[in-house]
């Protein structure tokens, strides 16, 4: 009785002398405490980077590789997402689709990464999606393909950083009507990509008032042109063309001996020469023609500091080359998706307050629900729309004119050239 | 005597790939999701594997051309479910179907020739096939592909989209391939057709139709490597040319000669050899297919009859 009252009514001093060590205790522990919360909330945000280093995409998967690095380089010297670092895990896919889908599989399932990024060639795409989807991993893909768009895939893939083949190709049609003529020739591979160009471009050109006259298919195992040429009609006005590979030198230069010094109009996308130095010899030829670019390879008189401060990031000069090599030209009407996208998964996961992989979902909506972006260092390329119903972005497209070898920028299309009507909902489905 | 001897052998060997299809269902409770993921796969390309050894290991016969079969069970698959709305059940009758007529067409006339010619001409088929399904890009989105979406992949009630049916059919299918190539290769058929690669002129000369044997072995092996390009697609929910181009024909051969040409069980070895192969090296180096090379090239070198043939050389004759 006496012991339990005594416990009970200890002296202040005791109490003073008690609280003042579990203080001092709280003070050595706090900070250890502190320590071991930061840790757990300093765990990098690992991205899964499926990257073609090997295949028909190397040259592609090289600076996509570069920008990767430079947008992530950027994200962690500014605070990383969210006070965490990011870790890039990259993985070639050998740009096959049944690789792709393998190496989807290993971040989701081995690497445990918060999400899939990077890749470009379409059929990649297709083949990965389908197991994004199953295994619940965010896929952000920086492809330019319609797959997204189009409704073929499903909630979790996405394309925040890249325009699709369909809003690219709709938004040339007014150009080239107003400026370069109304009557075209189509040449471009006999593959999905060539049919897309087909398709959406032949829609276009008619809704300006012109007309494609002829549509020249070349089978994708085609290395001399010469017998397709004289089937380009006469009244020909503009010849439009998108040629993938190396095959595109040939072409070039056989278009060029086909027709010497009076040629029609040429206006083609840059696709075909990605990475590939217009003052090769062979592509004299394009002096005056036309190019689509996604974001111009040649610094502009009216270069923004956007433009400058990522080219430099990135490593490119001011020709559109690696900086250490002139000769490594870089992909540049593309590669800048990868920067985006980066920017736009920070954006996303700080909207979202991402903790980890349980949030998966919760980043997807915040991505969703982005809609008007601005010129900025996040976008260098330019100002974007993007449409969360449809998982993808719009944004302004450019128009270059060879001069000297050079690129120079003749027309920067508007967004809303660049929009059709919505194919899918993605909201609509569980996750 | 030799009767009774022979019936132990093939008895033990059966017991053998059962007990196998037995470990590979008890694997599924204990693998890690990434492998467990990866063995699904590994078992439905090692029944390509297993139809390419039926004509390659068991018949002779070296085809640089199967892709088309592989993607001719895929489209038959893929096609009709995507464009006339079939369930997967019909679609599979129909891949099946497809991988028949496709290999009799071809194995018809391809084998009008023999040796170095048959192999030209099987690599120039399956290149007009690949061409052929670029060609009629409108259905089968060429290069591109399509997906096959997921709430499609549901078959006799189980959604084929989740790992555990995934793998489950898998196995299904690998232990049907495998049994079906024991049971062959043990029938009066199948020692014809091992008569036929060990001496083709001695065989015809025994009185037995080697021209309509190999042709059997044709349609056999190009049906099961269509089977497997079915189940790819409804298992992994895509379809696409790439899988009818040169490389995927060179595949079945390579992960047949690493695991051992002639043995019922070498296709799966191979296959599973060279995937862990290409993820594990590809992990530290871009050369990887050269190191997948060098693999072959040392395999060749030191283990020509491959791991499972110099396996069964060395350990356990009786193996099929």
């Amino acid at each position: 009785m006496k012991k339990t009252s005594k416990s009970l009514l200890t002296p202040r001093r005791q109490v003073i002398k008690g609280a003042a060590a579990s203080l001092a205790l709280g003070a050595v522990s706090m900070p250890l405490m502190g320590r071991y919360a930061q840790t757990q909330s300093a765990e990098p945000i690992k991205i899964g980077f499926q990257v073609h280093r090997t295949g028909i995409g190397a040259a592609y998967g090289r600076w996509y590789d570069r920008t990767t690095m430079a947008a992530v380089e950027k994200i962690n010297n500014a605070g990383g997402i969210n006070g965490r670092p990011v870790e890039i895990i990259a993985e070639d896919d050998g740009t096959d689709p049944k690789r792709g889908a393998e190496v989807v599989e290993k971040f989701a399932t081995q690497h445990n990464a918060d999400l899939a990024f990077g890749t470009l060639f379409s059929h990649v795409v297709y083949g990965s999606a389908p197991r994004a989807g199953e295994l619940k991993i965010p896929y952000f893909v920086v492809s330019e393909g319609h797959h997204v768009a189009s409704g073929a895939l499903n909630r979790y893939t996405l394309q925040p950083g890249i325009t699709d083949v369909k809003s690219q190709v709709q938004a040339m049609a007014p150009f080239v009507a107003d400026n370069l003529g109304k009557k075209v020739t189509m040449v471009y591979p006999d593959f999905a990509f060539g049919h897309d160009h087909r398709d959406y471009f032949s829609a276009a050109i008619e809704a300006q008032g012109g007309q494609v006259i002829e549509k020249i298919a070349i089978p994708p195992t085609e290395t001399s042109f010469t017998k397709y040429f004289p089937k380009i009609p006469r009244d020909t006005e503009v010849i439009y063309h998108v040629m993938v590979g190396p095959a595109v030198l040939t072409f070039v230069k056989e278009m060029g001996e086909f027709f010497g010094s009076s040629r029609p109009e040429i206006f083609g996308f840059i696709d075909s020469l990605e990475a590939t130095d217009l003052s090769s010899p062979g592509l004299e030829f394009l002096e005056g023609t036309y190019f689509w670019e996604g974001n111009p390879r040649y610094a502009q008189a009216n270069q923004s500091e956007y433009d400058k401060a990522y080219r430099a990031a990135v490593g490119v000069d001011a020709n559109g080359a690696s900086v250490s090599d002139s000769k490594d030209v870089s992909t540049y009407a593309h590669m800048f998706g990868c920067w985006e996208t980066l920017h736009i998964v920070k954006a996303g996961m700080e909207a979202s307050g991402y903790r980890g992989t349980g949030d998966r979902a919760k980043l997807i909506e915040a991505v969703e629900s982005m809609s008007d972006m601005p010129h900025s260092h996040a976008h260098p390329q330019g100002a974007k729309r993007f449409n969360g119903k449809t998982h993808q972005v719009f944004g302004h497209q450019y128009i270059t004119k060879v001069s000297n070898s050079k690129l120079d920028l003749v027309h920067t299309t508007s967004i809303e050239d660049t929009l059709y009507p919505d194919e899918v909902d993605y909201t609509k489905q569980s996750f | 005597m030799i009767e009774k001897a022979g019936m132990t052998d093939a008895r033990k060997s059966l017991y053998f790939h059962l007990g196998l299809i037995g470990a590979l269902f008890i694997l599924q409770f204990i693998l890690p999701a990434y492998h467990h993921g990866n063995l699904a796969r590994i078992m439905v390309l090692a029944c390509y594997a297993m139809g390419y050894n039926i004509l390659f290991g068991y018949t002779g016969l070296l085809s640089l051309g199967h892709a088309m079969f592989f993607a001719a069970g895929m489209y038959g698959m893929g096609l009709p479910m995507v464009h006339l709305g079939w369930t997967p059940e019909p679609a599979l009758i129909s891949a099946i179907a497809a991988g028949v007529v496709v290999s009799a067409g071809i194995g018809f006339l391809a084998l009008r020739t023999s040796g170095v010619s048959f192999m030209i001409v099987t690599l120039m088929f399956a290149q007009a096939g690949f061409l052929t399904i670029l060609y009629f890009g409108e259905w089968t989105r060429g290069d591109e592909g399509f997906v096959i979406k997921q709430a499609e992949r549901v078959m006799a009630g189980f959604d084929l989209s989740q790992p555990v049916n995934r793998y489950n059919a898998a196995l299904i299918l690998f232990s049907i391939c495998l049994l079906l190539t024991i049971r062959l290769v043990h029938s009066r058929f199948g020692r014809v057709m091992i008569a036929i690669r060990e001496n083709e002129e001695r065989t015809h000369m025994l009185g037995y139709d080697v021209h309509f044997h190999k042709w059997m072995a044709v349609i056999m092996s190009g049906t099961m490597a269509a089977l497997a390009g079915a189940a790819y697609a409804l298992l992994f929910g895509y379809a696409g040319a790439t899988f009818a181009s040169v490389q995927y024909s060179i595949f079945p051969l390579l992960w047949v000669l690493l695991g051992g040409a002639g043995t019922a069980l070498g296709p799966f070895v191979g296959t599973l050899f060279m995937f862990y192969l290409i993820d594990l090296s590809s992990s530290f180096t871009t050369a990887y297919m050269l190191i997948a090379g060098l693999a072959l090239v040392l395999l060749t070198l030191f283990l020509p009859q491959g791991l499972v043939g110099e396996f069964r050389r060395k350990v356990v004759p009786w193996l099929s």
